[in-house]
């Protein structure tokens, strides 16, 4: 339950960059512009697999305009990945020296005084290839005959993953009914509506400044500065607004090295934006995943044991995928109790795009098996879906074994509200139906690869003269509205109005450092660091307010809507502005200065807290054609303490929109390692149309370890539609999908297989 | 290619500019005139990101050439406030929440003005407005909030200051 009254938590406000937004004035990467700046342009490769024989750049050098091109040979062939504690991860070579991977991949780079100059240069540089054999399915290629993607990498196995609790074996003996089934699970692109986009500015005095579209700042900053051989501090990442990351802005990408390099050679500001097929083709996607799953459940629903192997396209590189291989199998046992539980993932490298994080990371691929497997078991032995998840779901005060305890946890309210709403419902029309998903999500990952050495989150807070105040937070803001989370979060703690505090976020030579915004994390890490920094200048204040007032010390004094007072006489106080005033006097003048910082201690494998949440999907499907409309899509959700409640709706409506295009209309078509729809005609997200009613209903639950009670919200939301969509058709029509996206012929040829089926019969 | 003259009106002040007859119209408010406000998400007119107003109409401006906007009258987002004022729908997406990144909000706050305009007062079916943004994509914030501005202007909630 929610501990307190707050005075700014949970109240609607304006997001403190909204006047930024609706004018135009918010300035992305994309729009800046430096006195002298060159554009750059990437050439890319054709090929899935070849080796590199030689690259002749002279043609290109003489079109009058082009200042410089780079290939391997300037780079070295330098690899990198963002998983640093692991050097044989680190395995990407932007400008690769001697091979490349997947099509689309940057051989050369060109900087020129215009970008159509830039553009014509890259049909001027000649590339000798000798193409190699290639594979692009990890089934395949995992078999002992497939060509070598990596040296040394055998059976191009790139990571494996075990997870196992209990005594897997003995628990199936129990169950008295198993089932088995396999599953393909397709990616996605982010598609963020800001493509990858960079410019680097390295000045003679050796420092380098990168304007960059990030999800995180200081990963950029310590990322460039180790490929370019700089320390961390002579790199400047600035981060200005963002549009749009979804997991798929915080590995470095070609826009950043490519623009990188070629203003470390030119000395001169180099602007590099992709295109948005080379968005598509040559960034980074969710993965694909082939999941086999074998459940074990008693006669009266209880769950015995699960054992899952996963095999994960990873594409040509590591990148953020390893994670995604891990919390797809945590997740893969969420939100339910198993006596044993055993996964094994691998991750294989394929010649084609690589293959890494996006909003859900690797849950809504797990939960769209294992939801529905679940919905087909209770089918086949005559269970209620609800009863059964009510039964086996998490509780307050769970262990997962060996891998993470449950302090906050509203699953059972989430399943009883859904419950009353699907009943509500009545009976459905022919042909349409309803389904259900529950699952959860972490709030920010505890996990440190990157070998980061500072604190995960840290927040500097200042209080000026006049009571107005600077927060320096490390976390970026990238529309999910982080800057203003974190200052509710400050306005709340200080005692002041949000309009008091202003945030500093997205420079590294001015914020402090912070992992930056994936894994959930930031409500809950940035959050606890940004109430710390308040609690300490607050802190610091009151010591004056005590001396001013004279008052006994055994009396509480607080701050709450710029009014400082005693707690049990609240009429008792003074004006926060004419506190601050005095205490800046009695500090010789120095501002009040409030530190904050988080790293999780002892929180298990994954993360310090979980949100949970049920979702229904009604859906109607055409049998003549396939079609499916979507009438509602409903959420019971217990994130903790909502802090925005206009960003929390704001994020479930937009997860649910990613998450229906992932389910029914998002497809990446690759032929011999092409991506065959690389544009926004052929590619279809979710249009206005088509988006149905979303509603919500929050569960009230109290985190003990998120700031006020907060846990995450908006990217665990990814996770159960794709799997309650599946549940819709399997109750609608009686055929189960085990392939994503659910399209028209993926339904008509389950159809067809169902009558057939039932004309044997 | 001889470099045309382009005369015409960008939030109502009058501009001039020798430019490539084959240059986009979103070219030249961003880069020659620096109103960046303007996005482009696509090569395909597909994304709406850049869309303003010619003549009152909304219009992709990656789809046209400037020098098709001669004498014309063009408005950006950047051409909705007044004197410091905010325009209806740019308050209603404040109080709706119908951003996220920003990415495709000026594209989003075009199309939904010139939709307004054309109503005349008319309120409109949830359909209709859903059908003047369907060529705006937004990535973060699946529309509805955006549906729910539009809506409340259309009602008549928010009035010109
Ligand atoms: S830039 Fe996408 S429609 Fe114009
Ligand atoms: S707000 Fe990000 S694309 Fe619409």
């Amino acid at each position: 339950m929610s501990h307190a009254k707050y005075s700014v938590i949970n109240t609607p406000v304006h997001n403190i960059d909204g006047v930024a937004k609706v004018t135009g004035r918010a300035t992305y990467t994309f729009d800046v512009t430096l006195p002298g700046m060159l554009y750059g342009k990437i050439l890319r490769s054709p090929h899935p697999h070849a080796k590199i024989l030689n690259i002749d750049a002279t043609r290109a050098l003489e079109l009058p305009g082009v200042k410089a091109v780079v290939t391997g040979k300037d780079t070295l062939g330098i690899k990198q990945g963002i998983w640093r504690r692991y050097e044989e991860l680190c395995d990407e070579q932007i400008l690769p020296l001697e091979k490349v991977r997947y099509i689309g991949e940057p051989v050369a780079a060109v900087a020129a005084v215009t970008e159509e100059i830039a553009e014509a240069a890259l049909d001027l540089i000649d590339v000798d290839y000798e193409v190699l054999p290639a594979v692009f399915e990890p089934l395949e290629a995992i078999k002992k005959e497939a060509p070598t993607i990596h040296e040394g990498v055998e059976r191009n196995v790139n990571v494996t993953r075990h997870i196992e609790w209990g005594d897997v074996d003995e628990a199936f003996e129990e169950a008295d009914y198993i089932r088995e089934d396999w599953f393909k699970c397709s990616g996605q692109h982010h598609m963020c509506m800001e493509t990858r986009a960079a410019v680097s500015s390295f000045t003679p005095d050796g420092k380098l400044t990168v304007w960059t579209s990030t999800q995180s700042a200081y990963y950029h900053q310590a990322l460039l500065a180790g490929v370019f051989g700089l320390r961390d501090g002579d790199v400047r990442v600035l981060a200005p607004y963002v549009g749009g990351g979804f997991g798929g802005k915080f590995e470095i990408d070609s826009a950043q090295f490519c623009s990188g390099v070629l203003s470390m050679k030119l000395h001169k500001p180099v602007k590099i934006v992709l295109t948005r097929e080379e968005d598509f083709i040559a960034s980074k996607r969710r993965t694909p995943m082939f999941y086999y799953v074998r459940t074990g459940i008693k006669k009266d629903g209880t769950f015995c044991a699960r054992e899952s192997r996963m095999f994960s396209n990873g594409g040509a590189y590591t990148g953020m995928g390893a994670t995604a291989l891990y919390l797809s199998g945590f997740f893969h046992s969420f939100p339910y109790k198993w006596r044993g539980y055993r996964y094994d993932g691998y991750r294989v490298y394929t010649n084609t795009m690589p293959s890494t994080s996006m909003r859900g990371f690797g849950a809504p691929q797990a939960m769209f098996c294992s939801e529905q497997q679940i919905d087909w078991i209770c089918a086949d032995l005559g269970l209620d879906p609800f009863e059964v998840r009510r039964k086996n779901g998490h509780t307050e005060g769970y262990e997962v074994p060996g891998q993470a305890f449950i302090a906050s946890c509203g699953l059972e309210q989430c399943i009883n509200e859904i419950e009353k709403w699907v009943k509500s419902k009545g009976k459905l029309p022919a042909n349409r139906g309803i389904g259900i998903s529950s699952c959860g999500f972490m709030s920010g990952g505890i996990f440190n690869w990157f070998d980061s050495p500072y604190s995960f989150s840290s927040a500097v807070v200042t209080i000026n003269f006049d009571g107005t105040v600077e927060l320096h937070v490390g976390c970026q803001d990238i529309g999910q509205g982080s800057n203003t989370t974190m200052a509710i979060i400050a306005a709340e703690t200080l005692g002041v109005k949000i309009e008091d505090i202003k945030v500093h976020s997205g420079d590294t030579d001015h914020c402090p450092a912070d992992l930056g915004a994936w894994g959930s994390r930031q409500t809950l890490m940035a959050g606890n660091a940004v109430k710390m920094a308040c609690e300490d200048a607050k802190k610091q204040l009151l010591e004056f307010a005590y001396a001013e007032m004279g008052i006994n010390i055994v009396y509480d004094l607080d701050i709450k809507d710029r009014w400082v007072h005693i707690v049990a006489r609240p009429e008792r106080g003074l004006p926060y502005g004419d506190l601050v005033k005095k205490a800046l006097r009695g500090k010789d003048g120095q501002r009040i200065v409030g530190r904050g910082y988080y790293t999780p201690h002892r929180k298990g494998m994954i993360s310090p807290a979980y949100s949970y949440m049920m979702q229904a999907v009604d859906a109607e499907i055409d049998p003549e054609t396939g079609k499916i409309k979507i009438y509602e899509v409903m959420t019971a959700h217990d994130c903790g303490q909502p802090i925005n409640p206009l960003g929390l709706i704001g994020q479930l409506e937009g997860a649910a929109s990613m998450a229906l295009g992932y389910a029914y209309l998002e497809d990446m078509p690759f032929e011999d390692g092409k991506m065959m729809n690389p544009n926004l005609v052929d590619y279809k997200v979710i249009k206005a149309p088509e988006m149905p009613k979303t509603d919500i209903i929050e569960i009230d639950t109290y985190e003990p370890e998120g700031p006020y009670g907060a846990k995450e919200a908006g990217e665990g939301l990814t996770n159960p539609t794709a799997a309650a969509l599946g549940n819709a058709v399997f109750n609608a029509m009686g055929i189960q999908m085990k392939e994503l996206p659910i399209t028209p012929e993926r339904i008509l040829k389950a159809l067809r297989e169902k009558k057939e089926q039932e004309a044997q019969k | 290619m001889e470099k045309q003259l382009l005369r015409f009106k960008v939030n109502g002040d009058e501009y001039e500019v020798y430019i490539n007859p084959k240059t986009l119209l979103a070219e030249v408010i961003r880069d020659h005139l620096g109103f960046t406000g303007t996005k482009r998400g696509c090569e395909t007119v597909s994304c709406g990101a850049c869309t303003v107003n010619v003549n009152g109409f909304s219009v992709k401006s990656c789809s046209v050439l400037a020098i098709q906007c001669q004498d014309m009258d063009v408005t950006t987002v950047e051409g909705l406030e007044k004197n410091g004022k905010l325009s209806p729908i740019q308050r209603a997406f404040l109080d709706n929440g119908s951003y996220q990144c920003g990415f495709c909000t000026p594209g989003m706050l075009m199309s939904s003005t010139a939709f307004l305009e054309e109503l005349k007062g008319e309120v409109p079916t949830e359909e209709k407005i859903r059908e003047s943004i369907e060529g705006n994509v937004c990535r973060c914030t699946g529309y509805n909030s955006i549906v729910r501005a539009i809506d409340a202007v259309a009602q008549g909630k928010y009035k010109e200051e």
